[in-house]
């Protein structure tokens, strides 16, 4: 690789991140997850919606990869449009509680006495469990793939409020921050330019753990019946309808499933990674 | 040490007001009359109004929060809209199955991941470090309704060691009713040994450099006694926080795990009252939980400064 190549910052970046195997293995596993996720319409050799009972329960085989589920449905094809739904909700989760989270956390940070009546409400909506807090929104909003984004957007965003919190409490120390206020700058310049800079790091690590999280959380929303309507291909509401059957066609769960633990385990992986390489005690640990 | 605990239970009060108010005004936003809901369709105008007068629906907002958290206050949670029941008597009725589950999760979590963590700390770096990294972090993303549907079928369906689904008939022994509980806490064990298995590794690791450590083994003793006296007892502190944390967490788990189950637990309980709607019991159910979890969270801080001098400073 030339010089000119590896002295960009982010290639830098991605090549210290990828210098262990298993890191990179998982990245290649997330874009094949988000290839088959967004190509879903052009690769799925079958309309994940149509019922052949003739074929119903057929083992996997030449023309159906993965089986068929309880109707004739192709498992293949409902799994990477189960990919697009799970995903596109774990995304929306992700982007949702970042960004409130993100904001809540820089200005609890900043301003005590904003502090106190956030982090009472971050305490209250913590001291649920993130599954029960979930299906209770699920159950006051009602059942939509929208409304399973909103409740775990809601589920998730005080966990980044309480690490950008703490990181901005940190930042606002700085030299260059009380350089900032000196030179006149805005307090929200200060925040969402300056600090929120020096923050990224632990919101990108939180990033890919909540993705992880929302991944789970919705096939578990979903498979007791309290998530994704269950007419729409979900990774959850696959298992859901096919656990009846799992006895004697384990692939109708197992295929699902299997993605799922493929998708969290491998955003799982790449945090740890992140988070390894941008904490700069354990940089020099490893 | 008292004040210390008397401020921590001032904190927990407020957060449990909090959720209280958060539970009662968000489901008062739901949509759908809850007296409606109770009738069915064929209810006329007057009849919906009349119950509506009879569980004071009619009365301002503001003044059904206050007269409900009085009678939380005095532990009368309401009465469940289906089960023709009042939801203390429902949560009473299905604690013990939850209770056991919980408490057996956890047993069995430890099991696995003390032993887990203290051999990847003394082996650092080493195949069976990674083995164990690996391991717990794959268990840490399986969704335990899945592995609860492959347990089921492997150990229950095609072995035949275990029951199915259920808790049992009434009046069954109550080595019947371990029978039924084993898998599901196999699944909520296996599932949350990751972050014990996690959390004993590092603070085993923060101990094994320690001078003490050294001095021990200098003095001859044997290994085996160095790293489970010396070290394993240094590292106990962070320990007993992460086993009271898996306890929180395992509340959540036990949900999703008793409905694959079909134990009659307070989860089954909860599930069920969501699909129909049934608020009060929502309400009371999740005012319980958070009440357990904050207590749950005291009774970590005080063991913390009982165990550890240092802390109380």
């Amino acid at each position: 690789m030339s010089s000119v190549v590896t002295s960009a910052p982010t290639l830098l970046f991605l090549r210290r991140l990828f210098r262990r195997k298993l890191v990179l293995l998982a990245a290649v596993i997330l874009v094949i997850a988000f290839a088959l996720a967004l190509l879903a319409p052009w690769l799925s050799p079958f309309d994940p919606a149509s019922m052949r009972m003739a074929r119903r329960l057929r083992p996997p085989g030449e023309v159906n990869w993965f089986g068929t589920d309880e109707l004739g449905r192709d498992v293949f094809s409902r799994v990477i449009w189960g990919a697009r739904a799970s995903l596109g909700i774990g995304l929306a989760v992700v982007v949702i509680s970042i960004s409130i989270g993100a904001a809540l956390g820089l200005v609890a940070g900043y301003f005590k006495r904003a502090d106190a009546v956030i982090m009472r409400l971050v305490d209250a909506l913590m001291s649920l469990p993130d599954i029960l807090l979930a299906i209770f929104l699920v159950a006051v909003l009602g059942a939509s793939a929208g409304n399973v984004v909103l409740a775990l957007a809601i589920v998730y965003t005080p966990r980044v409020v309480r690490v950008i919190r703490a990181s901005t409490l940190v930042v606002r120390e700085l030299p260059f921050v009380e350089a900032a206020r000196a030179l006149g700058v805005s307090i929200w310049r200060i925040l969402f330019v300056h600090v929120l800079l020096n923050v990224a790091s632990p919101l990108l690590v939180q990033a890919t753990f909540i993705f992880a999280y929302a991944v789970l959380a919705e096939a578990g929303l979903s498979f007791l019946g309290a998530g994704v309507p269950p007419e729409t291909p979900t990774w959850g509401t696959m298992i859901a309808s096919g656990q009846q059957y799992a006895e004697d066609a384990f692939w109708v769960v197992g295929f699902p499933g299997v993605a799922i633990v493929l998708v969290a385990l491998s955003l799982q992986i790449v945090g740890d990674g992140l988070r390894d390489m941008l904490d700069p005690k354990l940089r020099k640990a490893l | 040490m008292l004040a210390h605990i008397g401020r921590r239970l001032a904190g927990l009060l407020l957060v449990l007001f909090l959720v209280a108010a958060l539970v009662f005004f968000l489901t008062r936003l739901a949509p759908g009359d809850p007296a409606a809901l109770m009738l069915g369709d064929q209810a006329t105008p007057e009849d919906v109004a009349r119950l509506r007068e009879a569980y004071g629906l009619d009365k301002p907002l503001l003044l059904q929060f206050v007269l409900w958290l009085k009678e939380c206050a005095t532990g009368n949670l309401g009465q469940s809209i289906f089960l023709q029941q009042p939801v203390t008597q429902a949560l009473l009725q299905r604690a013990e199955p939850t209770f056991f589950l919980a408490m057996f999760s956890l047993a069995i979590a430890a099991a696995i991941g003390i032993p887990a963590g203290i051999a990847s700390a003394v082996w650092r770096g080493r195949p069976i470090d990674q083995a164990v990294s690996g391991l717990a972090m794959l268990a840490a993303n399986i969704p335990s309704f899945w592995l609860g549907l492959i347990f089921i079928q492997l150990f229950a369906v095609r072995f035949g060691w275990f029951p199915v689904a259920g808790y049992g008939a009434p009046d069954a022994s109550f080595f019947e009713r371990l029978q039924h509980l084993f898998l599901p806490s196999a699944v909520l064990g296996v599932v949350n040994s990751a972050l014990i298995t996690r959390f004993t590794r590092a603070s085993m690791l923060d101990v094994l450099d320690a001078d003490f450590v050294r001095t021990a083994r200098a003095k001859g003793i044997s290994e085996l006694r160095v790293v489970l006296r010396h070290a394993f007892g240094n590292a106990l502190v962070p320990i007993i926080t992460v086993l009271g944390l898996t306890l929180a967490l395992l509340i959540g788990g036990a949900i999703v795990t008793e409905t694959v189950f079909g134990l009659p637990g307070v989860g089954n309980l909860v599930v069920s009252a969501v699909l129909r709607r049934d608020y009060p019991v929502i309400q009371g159910a999740l005012l319980a939980v958070a009440a357990i979890y904050a207590l749950i969270n005291l009774a970590i801080d005080v063991i913390y400064t009982l165990v550890d001098p240092r802390v109380r400073q």
